[in-house]
């Protein structure tokens, strides 16, 4: 079948503004959106640029806009799409050229809520694991699927205002510290999270929910976190 | 003048195994840690099944089994000595990497949850044991996140997006490397004590293949570049059950949970190949296994793929044939349900690319290019070592895939790339941070950066037509026909011949990019020469050796042949020309012998 690309170019040392440029090719309707970018950059234009490693919705590089959502390039097929595709950088962080945004204010972010494990208290004596009933280890999986590609925080409107708050990735990584059963460092995150940049500027979009690739249910996660800071219980 | 940095350790490549070496060395040195991507883009985070350790959770277990089990599974080529220290410190790695928080999958009494996979067995019965700690089917992204995330914790130095394009030697030592800021295209010169590499693998030299786009063996061309010899470079993995056509990997764990290969006839062919462990047989075993299949007309109707089906209804059918049971005593039964939560990852790819829903419908599957068995030559400690009596090049490391210890000589078993990555990039960041302590800075050489600048100038200023991606293509198609899970003389032969013409065609490629802001067409052409030259190595290797051999599969010399090839290659490649010599085995307790599953 024949597809239609337009994608958003911007290349700072030759543009004063973006603009769009259309492609067209043959592919496949099974072909990846990625798949379709890769050959307009091999075959009709090596100048366009964009973030790219496994190809198969794991790494979170190639997070961009398509048909105005926010998707992996890697992990849309055209027949989800259609034959007429709009490819843009995501929204909320700076375009540095082409597809390729700003992630630092994001990776910022991030580090914010003091993403990893914290437990000061003596390891088991026998020096294995410590223990975890499966249960407990259950309680905070969906959130240990997060492979921060961004397209959750830079589908909400609250990241959008202010590059400040904390945004659902974030977020997403403090449910996965803060309901696991061995970390310690709960209230000091949940401290953190009631800042002004924290849980307070979600509002419930939900547009992060639907922006996720990995399926997190991110706006409950996001739920159980403003129910702990009022009640003060994890679990 | 390139931007100028100081530190005493520098880790190249943020995947396991450089955050882990990154992790120690900055414990006791100054460290940084450069990766041409963000680190948890790496591809670490794409392992799923599992990470081998002889914990003995749900049954008996034994470091001594594991190490068994490799030696075997290497083909004997493996060095004894450097498995058996791998398999010892196993146990102790994935307590450790539990103690950083990693949500490894739980025992109903609370401890790490273990699962079967290709070759690992219970020495006394034969029989496949559960030894892969998994956390579902995301135990490389778990390790990923946690390393990183502990990184963070220590205030580890991260340059991310930074290429790096050369490595510095001076008077025979490491004196640091040079990376390309990708964002500017500007050069900086990291001067070190101590150097680590980490770049992971090269599986973008073939067509079909698990790699991500990242695996551009770039530590590896960098090394050789500076005359340091790349070891056992013939032998690629290829993994039996990459998605067809894609090649995207499903997890040797969805045989460990009991699913099975099956051809157009309906039937489970392995038994044929393996009588005793079946699906779970060695992975090289597999693979060819499953050619041989398609080559005499059994691939599903009639085309190269075969059916991995993990449908309850076929999981339970073969289980109750094979008498397997629960660690009770109970049979062993799966619902749909289950599958779904033992392999969320895999069902969600399936359905994905393929439209295939695995609880209900089979998988179609084919080999695919996984994992490189070669690569920078080290000792057990990460110190690379440089010719066939194992001299140490002092202040140079490597660590994870693309070095080559080895302890997986032939062909790697599932479980052992995530041990490795761990277990040798924590010895080769303490060992390098030690190092570093007692060193002095060796000097810079006079314009460290000029052969850096050399390559790209000359890439940037190419005059010809022709183009990166139509190369990379060829390229591609000619590793995956002629040089891949079976191979003849004629076969190679042809590969070398074309990997020469790419090779001259490469020096005029024209790019269209003349920008200095994140110039990934640049790029792509500069890890397109690492490609070339990875193939090129690998290619002179595999002719040489004339035998068959674990992942090394030749049908003119279809038997191993321990009286002339029970040795290590090491390929140069200087002035042009690829130089082999050789090195013996380190065989401790267990003597060679024939490989049966």
């Amino acid at each position: 079948m024949q597809v239609t690309l337009k994608i958003f170019r911007y290349r700072p040392e030759v543009d004063k503004t973006f603009h769009y440029e259309t492609y067209t090719l043959e592919a496949a309707e099974t072909d990846r959106v990625l798949d379709v970018l890769e050959r307009v950059k091999g075959e009709l234009d090596g100048s366009l640029s964009f973030r790219r490693s496994c190809a198969h919705g794991v790494c979170g590089s190639d997070a961009v806009r398509i048909n105005g959502r926010n998707m992996l390039a890697c992990k849309t097929l055209i027949r989800d799409v259609g034959d007429k595709i709009t490819v843009e950088p995501l929204l909320g962080l700076k375009v540095i050229k082409d597809l390729i945004v700003d992630m630092e204010p994001f990776f910022d972010n991030y580090k914010k809520i003091l993403p990893y494990f914290i437990n000061d208290s003596p390891l088991p004596a026998d020096g294995k694991e410590r223990l975890q009933s499966p249960e407990e280890r259950a309680r905070f999986d969906e959130t240990t699927k997060c492979i921060l590609c961004a397209a959750c925080t830079t589908s909400c409107p609250s990241f959008w205002a202010s590059d400040q708050y904390y945004g659902p990735a974030a977020l997403v990584t403090a449910h996965r510290f803060i309901f696991d059963s061995r970390d310690e460092a709960a209230a000091e995150r949940l401290h953190i999270l009631a800042e002004t940049d924290g849980l307070a500027r979600c509002h419930t979009a939900y547009n992060c929910t639907l922006a996720c690739p990995r399926e997190i249910h991110i706006t409950k996660a996001i739920g159980e976190l403003k129910l702990a800071t009022i009640t003060g219980k994890v679990g | 003048m390139a931007n100028i940095h100081q530190f005493d350790v520098v880790v190249v490549g943020a995947g396991g195994a450089g955050l882990t070496a990154g992790l120690y060395a900055s414990r006791t040195a100054k460290t940084a840690v450069i990766s041409k991507l963000y680190p948890t883009r790496s591809h670490t985070g794409a392992a799923q099944g599992g990470i081998g350790a002889a914990l003995g959770n749900l049954e008996e277990d034994r470091p001594e089994w594991h190490t068994y089990d490799t030696v075997k599974g290497s083909d004997y080529l493996g060095d004894q000595d450097a498995i058996e220290f791998m398999c010892n410190e196993a146990p102790q790695i994935v307590y450790e990497l539990e103690h950083m928080g990693l949500p490894f999958d739980r025992t109903p009494d609370g401890r790490i949850a273990q699962r079967p996979f290709g070759g690992h067995t219970n020495n006394v019965t034969g029989k496949p044991v559960r030894r892969a700690c998994h956390a579902a089917d995301r135990t490389g992204h778990m390790i990923l996140q946690t390393l990183y995330q502990q990184c963070l914790k220590n205030n580890v130095n991260f340059f991310d997006e930074f290429q790096v394009v050369d490595v510095l030697i001076e008077n025979g030592k490491a004196a640091g490397v040079v990376a390309l800021e990708i964002a500017t295209s500007e050069l900086h010169v990291f001067h070190a004590k101590a150097v680590i590499f980490a770049t992971g693998g090269h599986g973008r030299i073939w067509e079909i293949t698990s790699n991500a786009y990242a695996l551009t063996g770039d530590g590896i061309a960098v090394a050789l570049r500076r005359g340091v010899p790349a070891e056992d470079m013939e032998f690629f993995q290829f993994h039996p059950t990459g998605i067809y056509k894609l090649g995207i990997l499903i997890t040797e764990g969805v045989r460990g949970e009991g699913g099975v290969l099956i051809n157009d006839k309906g039937e489970r062919f392995m038994e044929k190949y393996a009588p005793k462990v079946k699906d779970l047989a060695s992975r090289d075993v597999v693979s060819r296994s499953i050619y041989l299949e398609i080559r005499e007309g059994r691939g599903i109707n009639g085309s190269n793929y075969v059916y991995l089906d993990v449908r309850p209804e076929t999981v339970n059918k073969y289980a109750a044939l094979d008498g397997r049971t629960n660690p009770d005593g109970s049979p062993y039964t799966v619902t749909g349900e289950q599958i779904l939560q033992k392999l969320p990852d895999i069902i969600d790819f399936c359905r994905t690319y393929l439209g295939v829903d695995p609880v209900t419908q089979p998988m179609p599957i084919q080999p695919t290019a996984h994992y490189a068995m070669g690569g920078i030559p080290t000792n057990m400690y990460g110190e690379v070592v440089i010719d066939e009596k194992n001299t140490v090049m002092p202040g140079l490391y490597a660590a994870g895939e693309c070095a080559c210890v080895s302890v997986h000589g032939a062909n790697r078993l599932g479980t052992n790339s995530l041990l490795d990555i761990v277990v040798f990039g924590k010895y080769a960041g303490i060992k390098a941070a030690e190092y570093a302590n007692g060193a002095d800075f060796t000097p810079l050489p006079a314009d460290p950066d000029g052969f850096a600048r050399q390559q790209f100038d000359r890439l940037r200023n190419n005059q010809g037509n022709e183009n990166v991606f139509q190369i990379s293509q060829e390229m591609k198609r000619e590793m995956f026909d002629n040089m891949g899970v079976f191979r003849t003389a004629e076969t190679m032969t042809h590969a070398l011949n074309k990997i020469h013409e790419l090779q001259e065609r490469a020096k005029h490629i024209k790019l269209t990019d003349t920008g200095k802001v994140f110039n990934t067409e640049l790029l792509n052409a500069w890890e397109l020469t690492n490609l070339l030259d990875l193939a090129e190595v690998t290619t002179v290797s595999a002719l040489a050796r004339q035998e068959s051999r674990g992942g090394h599969a030749r049908e003119d010399f279809p038997k191993r042949d321990d009286v002339n090839w029970l040795k290590h290659t090491l390929a140069w490649k200087q002035n042009g020309k690829v130089t082999l010599g050789y090195k013996p085995v380190v065989i401790t307790k267990y003597q060679p012998k024939e490989r049966v599953y």
